[in-house]
Order: structure tokens, then C-alpha cells, then sequence
């Protein structure tokens, strides 16, 4: 029959209409649909059912751990009354290498003979050309350089204010252990790896070493399903 | 005319199939010589129309796939490239070169034939070799710049052209470290205003209008003779600010009355340059600049450059890495296909509403790939040899696989169905799209199209089955086809393939289980890739929207790509756009263009 299609496009329709109240009535008693982290979850997952609008900027969606905005600089947590932390970069250049855009900039730190220091004097990113696709942190064999969460960075003036330095891009190792838990704590799993294999041949005791290595490695197995 | 001379005879010789063997039979082995590398090296720039007559008449090789130029600039010359397949039918394409003394970096070269007469779809990829290499093609319809604009001085692509803010040849660029304290904005060394440079005698300040007739040029106008009320025919620009050109596109219409009598596409407002840049890249900075190309299908993007590297690299993928791919690039598709038909929807006027829908379920596939990759659109994922990261434990608090398999059993099955409830059998849209913008098998084929345009026209290639790559071959799927070429079945192929996607899903989810903590990437993860062997290598994909071939020379221990080439699937398509549209009403046109599935960023590159 001639209109049968429009009907059922239109009961198609009027399913959604219903349904984005059902799950209001839901979650009337639990605090309500909006504004609550829990219903936030539930409707954004994949069993959401309604509407599912996030009410930006009253409500944030979480960010997964390999979300990945603008770089920064991971330094050791600052000793007390001290604003930073040592520099893990050590300058070596390699994300500068990396990056596509060529984004980043790199002054060797000098030690008063010339020679070469491995700490950065200066570290520059131009976040207006910045891609935010991640080579650095990938590449970075000293987890000095993270992907940030932080995207809001809107500023008045462009001019001035997007080139980051060093002091800009530099956040505490206790900052990336809150953004990406399982990711830090894998990276200091293969760190401590790493130092375990280097003291190998000095230590001489080995059992309580060899427990500790096995333990190492059965957790960084764990983590290489998941390679965070 | 004399064919430039190289010392080519230390270089490793193409391999002859039957084909190829068969052509230089036909021709001789004078003329027709195995090239380096791969394809074969006509020798007699002027017997290229006989050759190519052939290929498609008696080989059967009946579309140009590919049509592009290398700059040599040492050697002196530059080598037009054609890649020519069989359709339908498979294997791989044949490769035939020809090669034009380069001249000086403004001039155009000397003439080679254009192969627009024996296949229409080479008009828009010639014209793009013109733009970007001076290359003089005789005989081309409508011999214009498409990509760059009238006041563009030089050909871009060539070796030794520099663009404004040059800086060095190749990246990594030397100021950036160990010195890197002197930073500065590349707008600081590229002043607005004194970036440009014009061609001799090519007056900016000139009269506009005389600046734009030549494209109105290739347009039919004429004065109607008819008796009774006098007539005009009117030119109309569609755009290039325009919603229903999905971005900064325009099409220069005559009309006469409503009815469409010519119709070209004006492209390149978001042209820059994709393949230069990828030149001066690294092997590996080129992954996140190919998801810029087809920003809604990042992933798939990813998955060709992988493997045209891998191709020329010769790198192995261990399994589960392949597995992973074919499971990101089958959702890509999907997620593709629901914003295509979200959008043909919006031109045809039912505004938001199915868009709206559709949207709802594409949100999951772009949580997951958020969890996965990072990103959201331009996910940056593959690595030659394997993956980036491995699945993740979970995605938005569900436990990975618990949340695809609610994904794809049960989310993505439902939004086809209502899809199908809302749009299929809408009488509205059946009247709007049945019978519209009709393409026929003959002209899908010589046009050069590919992708769900071709496969609606009833010619049944998909390169996952015509020249299997990664793990299809194994998997069980059909390859959808629909038989009219109308507007109305573009929009049912694209159901049709969503439905084969969610069959592949369903086949890949056990393999990932039995897969699990097997290892993603083979090698090391790499930044400084070297070449380890001189070569080409062009690798395709089948894209959402079409098939998508990267063409890739490199020199033996080069750490960048000697040439980049893209073939988009969008930027041919279109090729279609002005045969299908002529005779339809102007509304008519807007469903069309929504019914190619275009992406600027691809097309324009």
C-alpha cells in the first residue's frame, strides 16, 4: 500500500521518542539521567539506550588511557617547596626525529667544558602544528615524554601563547600515574625489568633476585596482552 | 621524438606475466622493454594509444586503475605511469611506463598522448599530472590545472620546485635539534603576502572575471533558436560553500530550465600538496598524514600505506596483528557506510533524522577505536610489520571483546534493520532516487570508478577478493552487488556491504580469542625506517569508498619516499559526476554527488 514505508519510517521514529523518556524514568530514582557520573557510563557503554548527549562542560566523558592530546614532559615528583622535579628527558633527540610535523624543538644542555649535557636546555612544542599522533611518547626509550589529557587549551592569543616550554610541558611522574594507571605501572614494570637485567651480573645472591625477577616477568607478560 | 637514455642496465628488471609477455610479443621487444622494478618501459611515447587500445581490446584489461608521473631529475626525464586491471575479473594490474624529457620547471614538456580517448576515466588523474608535473597531454578534452589554482606558478610535484618556506629536502629538519632554542612559527618565515609567487605575466591584480572564464570554457552554451518563449541557458555555481557539497566543493552548472546540461567539478580548496609533504617525510611520518586523506575511514587508510611498505620493506605481519586490522578496517566500513547514507539522506531532505540514528551506533565503533588507538577519527594505528598497541583490557568500563561482540551480534545488526524500517521502503526516497543518476556497467568501468559506485552498477570487483590481501582470502563474504546504477542502489549496496562487514566481524572475534597475547608487530617498533632495496611498490586497498593505491619508489638505504602517490577514490569518482548528472534536475544533483561519497580531504589531498 502507497505510504506503508513513511508509517513505519514514522513508528521508527516515534520508538526513539519514546525511549529517550524511558531511561529517565529509569534512572529517576538513582539521581537522575544527567549529571551523574554513574547514568553517564551506562549511557554512553554499549547498552546505552536514549539520548545520549554528553552535557559538555558540566559533564566530561572520561578519556581512556591512550587517549592522546598535546605532549608533556614527565619529571620526578618535585621535592618539597620546590616547583619541579629532575628533567627525565635527556635530550637525545629522538622525538624530534620522530615527529611528523616537526613540532618539537630541542636545545642540548652544554656542560661548562662544551661537551654535551643530557638534560634539555630548552624544549619547545608548537602546539598550532602539533598532529597529536603520539610518535614521541612512542618512540621515547626513557618515558620522558607523555601524551597529555588535557585538550582544553583554547587561548586569546595564539601569538604568544602556543608555543609550550619547558616549563609549560612539564608535569610530574605522579601526574601521568593519575591520568594512565595501568600504563605507568606496566612502564615501571619494564624499567625495573630493565634494571634487573643490568645488575644481573654483579648480584651474587641470586634467590631472593630470582623471585623478585619472576615476578617481574610473569606481571609484564600480564601486561603485554595488553601493551598499554 | 628520442627516448631518453639511463643507465637502467644495472638495475633489477621487472618480472614479464603472461600478460605482459603477450604485449611485448605484440608490440616487440624493442618498443615494449621490462622496466626496472615493474611494469613495462614503452619506448615510443607515440605508440602509447595503440598499446593501450590493445590492452583494453584484446588483454582485456578495460580500466585505467591508476594514472601518474616520477619526476627523475637527475636522469632528466619524467615517467608517466598507468596501471591497468582487468574488470571484472582480478589479479594484478599491468604497469606501463613512458618517458618525456623534463625541461625546465615552469615550461610544460613536450607532448605525450593522452589516453582519455580510450579510457574516459584518465581525464581527471592527467589533468592532475598536468598540474602537478607540466606534463602536456595531447589531445586531452579539458588540459587544466584541477588541484592547484590559475595563479599557481610551477608543477609542484617536481624535484626541483620549493615551496615559500622551504626548509630542507627531506625531515628531519637539522634546526630542530641540538639546537633547537632558536623556535619560530613557520608563518614567521612565510609573510602573508609575500608567499606567493605568480606565473610570468599572470597579473593578480587583473580582472577577476577574465581569471575565471577558462572554467567556464569547457561548459556547452548556447543561445535557444527554439520559436516561442525565449530561453537562455544559465551557468550556476553549486558551492564551493555550499552544505550539500560535503565541504569546500564546487560544480559549475549549466541549466536550461532545471534540467542539468553540463556539469564540471571545481576541486582543490583544500589542496596541500599530501604528496609533496609525503616526500619530505619519513617513511613512517607519512602514517598520521594518511588519515587526513579520508578522515571518516582513518584505519583503512593506515592499512593500505602498511601495506605498500610492507610490500617494498618485505616485512611479515604475525597473525594477530592481521587479525586486528581486518577487524578495524570491516568497522571503519561500517562506520563509513552509516555516515555516507546519514548524509545522502540529508541531501535527498530528510534532514538529521536518519544521520541522527545512524550516528548513535558509529559513536561505539569511535569509543573503541579511542580505547585502541587514541584518537577518534584520525587514529594513527598500523605500523609496517604490525600494530601500534594491542586491544585494549576494556572499553568504557566493558570488558573489550564483551563489548564488540555486544557490537557487532546485536547494536550494529539493529541499526541496519531500522535503517531499513526508516529509509528502504520510504516512498519519498524511492521516488527521489530510483532511476536517478543512472551510471551503466560500460561507462562505471571506463570512468574509472571503484567502490560501492562501481559495484552498484552491477560490475562485481572488490579488491579483497580480485587481488586478496591480509587475511581475506580466509574469510567467508560476498561481494555485494546491485544491478541498476541508480542513486537509490548506491544507497542499497551500502546496506548490503554493512551486512557482509558484520559477517567478516562475526568470523574475526574467534580468532582474536584464539590469538590472545600473541604478538602485534614483527620487529621492533621502528621511527628511522631505511629502504633495503631500491624499488616501487604500489599496494591497494579496498577503501570504503573505493580502492585506495599508494604508489611508493624508494632508493636503496633512503629513509624518505623518492615518490608518494596517492590513487583516492573520491577524486576519481567524481570523474563520474558530469555524465551521471546530465539530463537530471538540479535538485537531482545534490543526491548524486551524496551518492558518490565524497571526502574533501581525499579528494583534494
Amino acid at each position: 500500500m502507497y505510504g506503508l514505508g513513511i508509517v513505519k519510517g514514522m513508528g521508527v521514529v516515534l520508538r526513539h521518542f519514546v525511549q529517550s523518556y524511558v531511561d529517565d524514568l529509569k534512572w529517576a530514582g538513582k539521581g537522575g539521567r544527567y549529571y551523574n557520573e554513574e547514568a553517564l557510563m551506562v549511557r554512553q557503554g554499549p547498552m546505552g539506550q536514549g539520548i545520549k548527549t554528553v552535557f559538555y562542560p558540566e559533564e566530561k566523558l572520561p578519556m581512556p588511557e591512550r587517549f592522546r592530546f598535546v605532549p608533556f614532559l614527565v619529571t620526578d615528583d618535585p621535592p618539597p617547596g620546590q616547583r619541579w622535579g629532575h628533567d627525565w628527558c635527556t635530550s637525545c633527540g629522538i622525538c624530534a626525529k620522530a615527529c611528523p610535523p616537526q613540532c618539537i624543538w630541542i636545545e642540548r644542555g652544554k656542560q661548562p667544558n662544551g661537551r654535551p649535557k643530557p638534560e634539555p636546555e630548552k624544549f619547545f612544542i608548537d602546539i598550532d602544528i602539533c598532529m597529536n599522533c603520539g610518535y614521541c611518547a612512542e618512540f621515547c626509550p626513557f618515558d620522558a615524554i607523555k601524551m597529555d589529557h588535557d585538550y582544553e587549551l583554547a587561548s586569546y592569543d595564539r601569538r604568544t601563547a602556543h608555543i609550550h616550554d619547558k616549563e609549560r610541558l612539564s608535569k610530574p611522574l605522579s601526574y601521568w600515574r593519575e591520568i594512565a594507571p595501568k600504563k605507568a605501572e606496566a612502564e615501571d614494570l619494564a624499567r625495573q625489568m630493565a634494571e634487573a637485567a643490568k645488575t644481573k651480573k654483579k648480584d651474587k645472591d641470586g634467590e631472593a633476585r630470582e623471585a623478585r625477577l619472576a615476578e617481574v616477568v610473569t606481571r609484564q607478560l600480564y601486561y603485554q596482552g595488553a601493551r598499554y | 621524438m628520442s627516448t631518453p637514455t639511463t643507465k637502467t642496465a644495472s638495475l633489477p628488471l621487472a618480472q614479464l606475466t603472461p600478460e605482459m609477455a603477450k604485449l611485448q610479443e605484440k608490440f616487440g621487444a624493442d618498443a615494449l622493454v621490462a622496466a626496472p622494478y615493474d611494469g613495462l618501459l614503452l619506448n615510443d611515447p607515440a605508440k602509447l594509444l595503440d598499446v593501450a587500445r590493445y590492452c583494453r581490446d584484446e588483454l582485456d584489461y578495460n580500466m585505467l586503475a591508476n594514472a601518474t608521473a616520477v619526476d627523475y631529475a637527475k636522469e632528466g626525464y619524467i615517467e608517466v605511469v598507468h596501471q591497468m586491471q582487468r574488470v571484472p575479473g582480478g589479479g594484478s594490474p599491468i604497469t606501463l611506463k613512458v618517458r618525456v624529457p623534463r625541461g625546465d620547471a615552469v615550461a610544460p614538456t613536450e607532448p605525450i598522448p593522452s589516453l582519455v580517448s580510450v579510457y574516459p576515466g584518465a581525464e581527471f588523474q592527467e589533468r592532475e599530472a598536468y598540474d602537478m608535473y607540466g606534463l602536456h597531454f595531447q589531445n586531452h578534452p579539458d588540459l587544466r590545472r584541477i588541484l592547484t589554482w590559475d595563479g599557481f606558478n610551477g608543477h609542484p610535484l617536481r624535484k626541483d620546485w620549493k615551496e615559500p618556506f622551504f626548509e630542507e629536502e627531506y625531515k628531519p629538519f637539522g634546526s630542530r635539534w641540538p639546537d633547537g632554542g632558536n623556535v619560530m612559527r613557520v608563518e614567521e618565515h612565510n609573510p602573508y603576502g609575500k608567499n606567493v609567487q605568480y606565473p610570468p605575466g599572470w597579473l593578480p591584480t587583473g580582472d577577476e572575471y577574465d581569471v575565471e572564464t577558462d572554467v567556464y570554457l569547457g561548459l556547452s552554451y548556447s543561445r535557444d533558436t527554439t520559436p516561442g518563449l525565449k530561453t537562455d541557458r544559465v551557468t550556476v555555481n553549486l558551492g564551493p560553500q555550499h552544505p550539500s557539497t560535503h565541504g569546500v566543493f564546487r560544480m559549475v552548472v549549466t541549466l536550461d530550465g532545471e534540467t542539468v546540461v553540463d556539469l564540471k567539478p571545481v576541486m582543490g580548496y583544500l589542496h596541500r600538496n599530501h604528496e609533496q609533504i609525503g616526500e619530505r617525510n619519513t617513511f613512517n611520518m607519512n602514517m598520521p598524514y594518511t588519515d587526513r586523506l579520508d578522515y571518516l575511514s582513518s584505519m583503512s587508510n593506515n592499512l593500505g600505506y602498511a601495506i605498500t611498505i610492507e610490500k617494498l620493506f618485505d616485512l611479515t605481519v604475525p597473525e594477530r596483528a592481521e587479525w586486528i586490522r581486518i577487524l578495524m578496517v570491516e568497522l571503519t566500513r561500517i562506520c563509513n557506510h552509516l555516515w555516507a547514507l546519514g548524509f545522502l539522506l540529508n541531501d535527498l531532505g530528510a534532514l538529521q533524522t536518519p544521520m541522527l540514528y545512524f550516528y548513535l551506533e558509529r559513536e561505539l565503533i569511535l569509543d573503541f577505536f579511542e580505547s585502541t588507538a587514541g584518537a577518534r577519527l584520525l587514529c594513527n594505528y598500523m605500523r609496517f610489520g604490525g600494530l601500534a598497541y594491542d586491544l585494549p583490557d576494556d572499553v568504557r568500563g566493558t570488558e573489550t571483546l564483551k563489548f564488540l561482540e555486544e557490537l557487532i551480534y546485536n547494536r550494529l545488526p539493529k541499526v541496519l534493520d531500522q535503517g531499513d524500517d526508516l529509509i528502504t521502503g520510504n516512498e519519498i526516497v524511492r521516488a527521489r532516487a530510483i532511476g536517478v543518476g543512472i551510471l551503466t556497467p560500460e561507462d562505471a568501468i571506463a570512468l574509472s570508478t571503484a567502490g560501492p559506485l562501481l559495484r552498484a552498477s552491477g560490475v562485481p570487483y572488490d579488491i579483497r577478493r580480485a587481488e586478496p590481501y591480509s587475511y581475506y582470502e580466509h574469510l567467508d563474504f560476498d561481494v555485494a552487488v546491485r544491478y541498476n546504477g541508480d542513486i537509490y542502489d548506491r544507497y542499497l549496496i551500502r546496506m548490503d556491504e554493512m551486512r557482509q562487514s558484520l559477517r567478516i566481524l562475526e568470523q574475526v572475534l574467534p580468532h582474536l580469542r584464539r590469538t590472545a597475547g600473541g604478538p602485534i608487530i614483527s620487529g621492533k617498533p621502528e621511527y628511522a625506517f631505511r629502504a633495503p632495496r631500491t624499488g616501487a611498490s604500489y599496494g591497494r586497498v579496498e577503501n570504503p569508498k573505493g580502492e585506495l593505491g599508494y604508489y611508493v619508489t624508494a632508493k636503496r638505504r633512503g629513509g624518505n619516499p623518492e615518490r608518494y602517490h596517492v590513487r583516492a577514490p573520491s577524486f576519481i569518482n567524481l570523474t563520474a559526476l558530469g555524465p551521471m548528472s546530465r539530463g537530471h534536475k538540479i535538485a537531482d544533483v545534490v543526491a548524486i554527488l551524496g551518492s558518490i561519497d565524497i571526502v574533501l580531504g581525499e579528494v583534494d589531498r
